[in-house]
């Protein structure tokens, strides 16, 4: 069964969000999303400063078998990129909610997160999928 | 529900992710296709190929049917056991299947066709055999397994029985032997040295589960697909299918063009495209960029027209991307891939990328 920590927020296009103290969003695919993937291969990233809709296309995960979309959960400007993928994209299946993270948003809006899933809300629809 | 080979349940057990391919639940991978990748390379994996079309070919005609069924000369096999790959071409020279063929006997040749073209090849087939009164008998209670890697000899043949093991260990590559109900043949689809096995379905989880004591790693289509790419080895529906022909899809060895008169389906067309000279070639792409070179995408090539990438993927060994390509027949050594809507460098090479675990290509 793939991890769903209770403290994220959670999209109908299996992304997750993360709130930081600074009031930026931390945002990757969910262990789920992973999972159905399988192993990663390449990760392709936006630009910072990319002003970004919400369910927008903003990053590519790529798996062996196929290339997939990861959609913006929230609308926001890029500040923050996962460099560190182009070389290691494996860390999203190995660690999605830590070293596996996408993008950091600065959101447009204050209350950004509150159209998203929590934990519970999140695992129903995976299983309702 | 799709069909389910004699491991299914097996399969389950082991925690593989199972997918439909050809209407077939058929494992994906168990856990990392990348994993199973190099343990195929660097030690010994197990694939259940069962879903795959075994076809006996019996009566006193079956050489003579062969040479004219077969795009590559059946002739070439005159030791028992001897095997052979081959296209099965329409009139117009289209491939309609590639296969293998097995000599047995003069009057008993083995042919291992694939699952997603089964109604179209058995159809076919029959349809040809009629006039040489060969009988076409399909032997769907035969599990397939494929055990390939460096050291899968070595893993196998402790736990075959005396007369198979005897035999195994004494297979020339691309042999095959029968003794009791057990077919063992040193062939395979991923560039690795190793056996394919038929054997009766209800010992197949036996042998699967004894495998797997011995060391043996259950691998999925995925790692298959990957490790086939790297040994430049076509795939049927995407690197050829029956809209071209086996000039333009890498496969001009496979053609007997000796004898001449040897009058084989599709001859007079392929004669025709070979006299004209193919407008395109079958290649490998080495993607220079980062990216993930994927099927269909376009191979734009300097002053002519594009090309089309077959297939495309990464390759575990090599750790980039490569892709097999139909492209114009002038293109030179460079190219650019069309990915996602940026256009990437490639470098044309000549497949393998892989073989026997060393890189070819760098």
């Amino acid at each position: 069964m793939s991890e769903t920590p209770g403290d994220l927020r959670y999209s109908r296009n299996h992304e997750w969000a993360r709130a930081n103290d600074d009031g930026s969003i931390t945002i990757g695919i969910t262990d789920h999303a992973q999972d159905q993937l399988g192993d990663l291969v390449y990760v392709e990233v936006p630009e910072p400063g990319r002003e970004v809709e919400a369910d927008e296309a903003c990053a590519v995960v790529e798996s062996v078998k196929a290339a997939s979309d990861m959609y913006a959960p929230i609308a926001g400007t890029v500040i923050e990129v996962n460099e560190a993928l182009a070389d290691k994209p494996e860390a999203v299946n190995q660690d999605a909610y830590g070293e596996g993270w996408l993008i950091r948003l600065k959101p447009s809006s204050s209350d950004a997160l509150s159209g998203l899933m929590d934990a519970d809300a999140y695992r129903e629809f995976v299983e309702s999928e | 529900m799709g069909k389910k080979t004699p491991l299914y349940e097996t399969h389950q057990a082991m925690g593989a992710r199972l997918v439909d391919f050809a209407g077939w639940d058929m494992p994906v991978h168990y856990g990392s296709q990348i994993e199973e990748h190099h343990i195929v390379r660097r030690d010994a994996g197990m694939f259940d190929v069962s879903h795959m079309t075994v076809v006996d070919l019996v009566g006193s005609e079956a050489r003579p049917f062969l040479r004219h069924l077969l795009a590559n000369n059946v002739d070439k096999l005159q030791e028992k056991g001897k095997a052979l790959y081959s296209c099965m071409l329409n009139e117009q020279g289209g491939v309609i299947d590639d296969l293998i063929v097995y000599f047995l006997e003069e009057s008993w040749f083995r042919l291992v066709v694939n699952s997603a073209t089964r109604d179209k090849d058995l159809d076919w087939i029959v349809g040809q055999a009629r006039a040489f009164g060969v009988d076409v008998i399909e032997q769907s209670h035969l599990a397939m397994i494929a055990v390939q890697g460096p050291r899968a000899r070595d893993k196998v043949l402790p736990l075959l029985d005396e007369a198979n093991r005897q035999a195994a260990a004494d297979l020339k590559p691309f042999y095959g032997e029968e003794h009791g109900d057990w077919f063992v043949a040193r062939t395979g689809y991923t560039g690795e040295d190793g056996f394919e096995i038929m054997l009766p379905e209800d010992q197949a989880a036996g042998f699967w589960n004894a495998l797997k004591e011995n060391a043996v790693q259950p691998c999925g289509l995925g790692s298959r697909d990957t490790l086939r790419l790297e040994a430049g080895m076509n795939l049927y529906g995407a690197d050829m299918d029956e809209s071209v022909s086996p000039l333009v899809s890498g496969l001009n060895w496979t053609v007997g063009w000796s004898p001449q008169e040897r009058d084989f389906i599709g001859r007079a067309a392929l004669q025709r495209q070979r006299d004209a000279g193919p407008k395109e070639k079958f290649v490998g792409l080495l993607l220079e960029d980062k990216g993930i070179l994927r099927n269909h995408q376009r191979v734009v090539v300097e002053g002519a027209a594009d090309g089309e990438i077959t297939s495309g993927s990464f390759s575990p060994t090599l750790d980039r991307s490569i892709a097999l390509a139909r492209v114009p027949a002038q293109t030179g050594e460079r190219c650019q891939v069309d990915v996602r809507g940026r256009l990437l460098a490639a470098r044309v090479v000549k497949p393998p990328f892989v073989r026997n675990g060393k890189a070819l290509v760098g």
